[in-house]
């Protein structure tokens, strides 16, 4: 995609993560993994996804609003993971 | 009459197509190939969803499948009572398109597991499990890296109160799936999704057993009677 120079693009983060109340196996290979790099104290881990959405114009409220909703519809599955929305 | 026809879609990475195709062929019905891509389900009778990796996975397995211009066409019709039977990848469409409650992750042992698997059949009362009895026992393949099933408690609570929880692993629950559940069905019993493939236990030459005949049978049987 072609930016002309001084158009004004705003970065949007989507957090994908799983609902506390989900298994995550990944997470907890991670974590078991620690203490065997010497690494202590550290009592989870809990793996997710982090989406960086750019958008044509400025991220103003009709502008979330849609990344909430692509976010609603295919970042996330609502079924099983929660999603927060902010700018960066 | 004219034998049933029973479509099989097709997406970009389906792998079990073929087979599931032969499958219908084999219980009597002429297969129809769908492509993911057109919008046109060719009037068939019934549709399989096929096993595979549909868009390679991507993001979470079956989500994108989901919105394959097909997929507008089969989530009408499968609401207007089109008997669907979702396997392995076809069951992680089915869920991502909320035809089918819950949702499949990544087995808990994090490893591709691929097996003979024995099932229990719960419901023998589905568009696709009349040719069972209820509590039979039956052995097909399993396959996949995404198949632990999870739903909330409440709606665990509903599948099983409301015999919609159509097969159950024994032995050994290869994925972490609560309940043990290997497939559910839609509250009209004409939409089913089954992580464990039948269409590769439908031959002694190739499968472990011909246990999973019975699931296109069922279909077949049921197209000729309506």
């Amino acid at each position: 995609m072609q930016i002309s120079e001084g158009a004004v693009v705003a970065r949007v983060v989507v957090d994908v993560m799983l609902k506390p109340e989900i298994l995550d196996p990944q997470g907890q290979a991670i974590a078991r993994k620690l203490p065997q790099m010497g690494y202590e104290g550290v009592v989870a881990v809990r793996q997710g996804k982090r989406f960086e959405v750019e958008l044509e114009g400025p991220a103003d409220d009709a502008a979330l609003e849609r990344v909430h909703k692509i976010a609603e519809a295919l970042l996330a599955n609502p079924v099983i993971e929660n999603f927060e929305v902010r700018v960066l | 009459m004219d034998a049933a026809r029973v479509g099989v879609i097709t997406f970009p990475g389906s792998l079990d197509d073929r087979d599931a195709a032969r499958a219908v062929r084999l219980a009597g019905a002429e297969p129809v190939m769908l492509w993911h891509a057109d919008h046109d389900l060719q009037g068939v009778d019934a549709v399989v969803l096929p096993g595979g990796f549909s868009y390679g996975d991507y993001l979470r397995a079956g989500a994108i499948a989901r919105f394959a211009p097909l997929m507008t066409e089969l989530v009408s019709a499968a609401k207007a009572g089109l008997p669907v039977l979702g396997i392995c990848n076809g069951f992680q469409v089915l869920c991502e398109s909320h035809l089918l409650p819950g949702a499949l992750l990544p087995n808990a042992g994090l490893h591709f597991v691929c097996r003979d698997q024995r099932l229990s059949i719960e419901n023998a009362d589905t568009a696709w499990t009349t040719e069972y009895r209820a509590g039979q026992e039956i052995v097909v393949p399993i396959k996949n890296r995404d198949g632990r099933y999870v739903a909330d408690r409440e709606t665990l609570r509903e599948l099983a109160d409301s015999g919609r929880i159509v097969a159950r692993y024994l032995d050994l629950n290869p994925n972490g799936s609560q309940d043990d559940i290997a497939g559910i069905c839609n509250e009209a019993g004409n939409v089913v999704g089954l992580m464990p493939h039948p269409e590769h236990a439908v031959e002694s030459l190739t499968g472990p057993s011909t246990d999973g005949l019975g699931f296109f049978t069922s279909i077949v049987k049921r197209l000729v009677n309506a």
